[in-house]
């Protein structure tokens, strides 16, 4: 018996692999790596939101010590635009707006941080001192920096090619059904939200180094990606027009990417232009401000919604009117998100029988709007959890109740929705209940007699929800207007002493696949974690891949990787048969034994290895030596993974201070590999959610200036505003991959906003609060408090 | 950051020769301000001047009934001084809230106290506690030293010393964070020196000031509820996006509350 022990396979929650080499400091960033002869470059930026450019002089800035060069959008009219990577259609069947965008502006900035010039020299402060050296005329033009603004007649125009900024008008459902199902409503709840616009901020900021050699005219590319692949397409085939095999990418050890990380940047396509150029080694890293200003932002939706109930508080028809801003230009898949990714979850974890979703997408002159963490899917919830708790207040229901009542019943899978998405698994009833249990539900009205006997508000807040991850299948995203393919290729490759190496196309940036997927091999293969190693981040090394977003690298990548060595196992399955002389259809294979089905003639799994790579015994007329296989696995439809969640807060009515006491979370990802892993990713996620509810307030001026540009005014979440979360998890099990797995990575960031504002209204409920919006500062609620008497007190 | 001189005399006559020499040098103490200032390319002094190897700036002692400070004791000296938390225990306490472990390891009360920032610490204390600012040439009164926002008595060149605080009866601190950057949003420190009440508040305007009638009310009764009634005019005070001026006026009265509730 080769029994693996102690137990690392699925289910185990082994320690992190990658964290040896994390915690003690021997990460290999992009910023660590030195090419010979690097030089570094500066990027100039547009100080205004908006403005034509008379003249850029870069005469003394040439002239300066150490500088190699200096370029303008002027030097590169072969160039492609940075691309989009999702084409949306009007209402009426037209694209969408696509303008043009630079890799260094031309004619005109539109937003603080549009880049202008880009300074290479042989250090950073020289590249610095040189871009200060840079005499650009600007002719400074009204800007929009809002929604409101951009829509109002008569705005100035982001590009000249986009009449009134809107890139599309976009909508999903049927608009008839949809009005019978308000005529018949008993009640309809009008609701209004915004859902706030944050900066991504991942630990590691931006960087990228562009590398050539002159002698065989191969590019490389080290950068902070979460798609390697990604990024050699879109840069190689659409700005610099390189061919794949002339263009290496590499996304080393990465940290954090949280959606940020995924899109195609104009620095990305400026260092590997310049490293052709000056024929060096081009480095760029991005300051803490550069990241503020150019980073994709996420979010900024505001958001109109009409629910119509019957008048046993059942559901009939939603309508939801959103603007989302997509910035001064398209960033890669800013398109799809308040639209495919959004629009499509509005049914939520309700049986309402019509939805329809209008969604206009407006330019402004801000940084660009992208997928952040979610992505869509927590401003559909948000909108959702927020406009049930407002429905039940309005019509006297009880808040878990009037969820109950509208729920996707356990048995009611597959399940339709009015907007396209056919959920495959759930059950909404027993994670509510878990979660009722767990956080303590039934008691609450004691905290809170007891919180107030303290002189504090406390409150309580549900939010039950669903997502889509895993985003899929290709055919079907292909014909929504996507540009690429997602399915995921993943490569096994055993060693002749047995080890294995796993090549895959997604890519860690702190999700801990070095451990998960290895998991996987080792539950399967019987091959002891020690032995397998996952590589990831090289397009050199990696057949192809779509990487890592949208919490589908375990339900796409694993699924991959299980198609690659369900190849390995019944080829390795011949080998056995030959050796033990057995017909292949008696020969078992489990967990590293090979067996002749009711014999005690075994082979192991090292010997099977050994014989595929040293074949004197071998059925060579047959089947090639080696054990090595490779497969593309394209899912048949997204993963679902739902739950809830439920946040208990405190206010101090004095200060406005809201401390978040208790986070009851119970997600239902599917399959869990590693709970550890799964526990540490809705942790994350939460804190996230968490901080887009009360903390994290990014705001523009009137003239479009980020005021909330550095971290003395943008407050991320920290350890002492956080609470313990409490984690556990439900399991339905997807029902097409081959593992049963949903995804994990986004449910906290999903789930947790509308928890937590819930929690503060019901505070706040003696103060009459209908909604607050997110962030719900100290200040805010202050605010409330003291312009309203408590209703209670007035009496 | 851009190119500059870096020195490092070791005496205070150096010192003041390399400042009064060039009117671009800057002194440099923990450097927790003036290094953010250099590398956001902020500030581009001509030279640097080193203060840390002064014997003349450091040390805190007990001389009769003051306590002197040197400029040079950092953060996590004063929090953690004997001498501090027997004689001013709110000082040491304000000491140990400033910024974090890092910043308090570095950065230095002359350093704060000269820089005057509206949001920062220690300038309510000076002001609350009636302390005098020693400098290279002179010694000012804590009332005529902060003149607004990053604004001092202290002339070009002028290096500041050590700070004596008379020891007071009673000290209390308390503070409002601003929820992204953790300096002041709102702060009061109030005292009982020799039978006079001070309340100096920080954070909520352009720069540290007296709450006059705040101390009118706790010299009549030195108790919490005293200041509940009082009022702090918005008008003069920041708004921003971390709150209004209506805002940080409230809070300046609960933090006075609260300041004199710790201070017993
Ligand atoms: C992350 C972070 C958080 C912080 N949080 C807080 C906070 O919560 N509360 C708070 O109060 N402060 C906070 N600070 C500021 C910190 O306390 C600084 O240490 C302090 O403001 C300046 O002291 P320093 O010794 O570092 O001065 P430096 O940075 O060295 O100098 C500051 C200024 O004073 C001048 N200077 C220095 N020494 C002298 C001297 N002896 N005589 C004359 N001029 C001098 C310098 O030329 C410079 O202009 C924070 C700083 C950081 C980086």
């Amino acid at each position: 018996m080769n029994v693996v022990t102690p137990f690392e396979g699925i289910g185990a929650s082994v320690k992190r692999k990658e964290d040896l080499r994390f915690l003690s400091g021997r990460g290999q960033y992009t910023d660590d790596i030195n090419r010979p002869g690097q030089t570094y470059a500066a990027i100039l930026r547009s100080p205004h939101a908006h403005a034509r450019i008379a003249s850029i002089d870069t005469v003394a800035a040439a002239a300066m010590p150490g500088v190699v060069a200096v370029f303008t959008g002027a030097d590169m009219p072969d160039l492609g635009g940075i691309p989009c990577g999702w084409q949306i259609h009007n209402k009426d069947g037209s694209p969408m707006a696509e303008p043009m965008h630079p890799v260094l502006a031309v004619g005109k900035v539109r937003f603080v941080g549009d880049a202008v010039a880009a300074v290479i020299a042989e250090t950073r402060a020289q590249a610095k001192d040189a871009a200060e050296a840079i005499a650009v005329e600007y002719e400074v033009l009204p800007a929009v920096a809002t929604l409101e603004a951009a829509l109002a007649p008569g705005a100035a125009q982001v590009h000249d090619d986009v009449a009134g900024n809107v890139c599309y008008d976009w909508h999903i459902g049927d608009k008839a059904i949809n009005e019978a199902g308000f005529a018949k409503a008993a009640k309809v709840v009008e609701f209004e939200l915004v859902n706030n616009r944050l900066v991504p901020n991942a630990m590691e900021p931006r960087a990228a180094i562009g590398d050539y050699d002159p002698t065989t005219e191969d590019y490389t590319l080290y950068t902070t990606s979460q798609n390697p692949h990604v990024i050699r397409l879109l840069m190689g085939a659409f700005v610099l027009h390189l061919p794949e095999h002339k263009l290496r990418v590499v996304a080393p050890d990465v940290g954090g990417g949280f959606g940020s990380k995924i899109f195609h940047y104009a620095e990305e396509a400026i260092v590997t232009w310049a490293a052709g150029r000056v024929k060096r080694p081009v480095k760029w890293t991005a300051e803490r401000t550069e990241s503020f200003i150019t980073d994709a932002h996420g979010r900024d939706h505001v958001t109109k919604a009409r629910l119509a109930l019957d008048a046993n508080g059942k559901f009939l028809a939603l309508h939801v009117q959103t603007l989302a801003n997509m910035g001064a230009y398209l960033s890669t898949f800013a398109t799809s998100v308040p639209t495919y990714l959004y629009a499509t979850l509005l049914a939520g974890v309700y049986a309402t029988p019509s939805v329809y979703a209008e969604v206009k997408a407006v330019f402004t002159n801000t940084v660009p709007v992208d997928a952040y963490r979610g992505a869509g899917r927590p401003e559909a919830t948000f909108l959702l959890e927020r406009l049930v708790d407002v429905a039940a207040a309005e019509t006297g229901m009880d808040r878990v109740e009037i969820r109950r009542r509208n729920f996707i019943p356990a048995d009611a899978f597959p399940y339709q929705t009015p907007v396209a998405l056919q959920y495959d698994s759930g059950d909404y009833q027993a994670t509510l209940n878990q979660a009722l249990e767990a956080a303590g539900w039934a008691g609450f009205e004691a905290r809170r007699a007891e919180a107030k006997a303290r002189g504090r508000l406390r409150g309580i807040g549900i939010s039950t929800y669903v997502e889509a991850c895993g985003i899929a299948p290709s055919a079907v995203v292909g014909s929504l207007g996507a540009r690429a393919g997602l399915y995921e290729v993943g490569t096994i490759r055993v060693h002749p002493t047995g080890s294995v190496t796993v090549l895959t196309g997604t890519h860690s940036h702190g999700q801990g696949h070095e451990t998960t997927f290895a998991q996987l091999v080792t539950d399967r293969l019987g091959v002891p974690l020690a032995q397998v190693d996952v590589v990831h981040g090289d397009t050199a090394k990696i057949p192809f891949g779509m990487g890592t977003y949208g919490s589908r690298s375990l339900a796409v990548g694993g699924s991959a990787m299980v198609k690659a060595m369900d190849k390995i196992v019944a080829k390795a399955k011949r080998i056995a048969a030959h050796l033990m002389e057995a017909s292949v259809e008696d020969v078992e294979f489990d967990r590293g034994t090979f067996r002749v089905a009711g014999t005690d003639k075994t082979k192991s799994w090292a010997e099977i290895a050994l014989t595929a790579y040293v074949p004197h015994n071998y059925p060579i007329e047959e089947l090639e030596p080696g054990l090595d296989e490779t497969a593309f696995y394209d899912p048949k439809n997204f993963t679902y993974p739902g739950g809830c969640h439920i946040c208990e807060v405190e206010i101090e009515p004095e200060t406005g201070i809201t401390t978040v006491v208790n986070f009851t979370a119970v997600d239902d990802v599917g399959r869990v590999i590693n709970p550890m892993i799964v526990e540490g990713q809705v942790q994350g996620g939460v804190c996230q959610g968490i901080g887009q509810a009360l903390l994290e307030s990014c705001v523009y001026d009137s003239e479009g200036q980020l005021v909330s540009a550095s971290f003395m005014d943008y407050q991320m979440p920290r350890a002492n505003d956080l609470p313990m979360v409490s984690v556990a998890t439900h399991t339905t099990l997807c029902t097409h991959n081959p593992l049963g797995v949903k995804g994990c990575g986004e449910v906290g960031a999903i789930g947790s906003p509308p928890a937590v504002i819930n929690a503060v209204v019901d505070a706040l409920k003696e103060y009459g609060v209908r909604h607050i919006e997110m962030p719900a500062t100290a200040a805010k609620i202050w605010g409330i408090i003291n312009a309203s008497r408590p209703a209670m007190a007035a009496e | 950051m851009y190119d500059f001189e870096y020195h490092k005399p070791g005496s205070l006559a150096d010192a003041v020769k390399l400042l009064s020499a060039d009117p671009d040098a800057r002194p440099i103490s923990g450097g927790q301000t003036l290094l953010p200032a250099l590398k956001h390319r902020l500030n581009k002094p001509t030279s640097v001047v080193d203060l840390s190897g002064i014997a003349e700036l450091k040390g805190i002692k007990r001389e009769g009934d003051k306590l002197v400070i040197g400029a040079l004791a950092k953060h996590f000296e004063v929090a953690t001084s004997p001498e501090v938390k027997a004689a001013i225990p709110a000082l040491a306490q304000m000491a140990s809230t400033i910024g974090d472990t890092q910043v308090r390891n570095r950065g230095t009360i002359g350093g704060s106290v000269a820089n005057n920032d509206p949001a920062a610490d220690y300038p309510s204390a000076v002001l609350g506690l009636n302390a005098t600012v020693v400098t290279d040439k002179r010694r000012i009164a804590a009332d005529d030293f902060f003149q607004g926002m990053f604004t001092t008595a202290l002339e070009p060149g002028e290096l500041l010393v050590a700070i004596e605080f008379p020891i007071p009866e009673k000290a209390g601190y308390a503070k409002m964070r601003n929820p992204a950057s953790r300096y002041v949003m709102a702060g009061a420190f109030v005292a009982k020196t020799g039978g006079a009440v001070r309340v100096a508040i920080n954070g909520a305007g352009p720069g540290v000031f007296r709450q006059a009638d705040m101390e009118k009310a706790l010299t009549a009764n030195w108790s919490p509820d005293a200041v509940a009634g009082v009022k702090q005019p918005a008008d003069g005070l920041n708004g921003d996006i971390h709150g209004s001026a209506e805002y940080r006026a409230h809070l300046v009265t609960v933090m006075a509350k609260r300041a004199i509730d710790a201070a017993g």
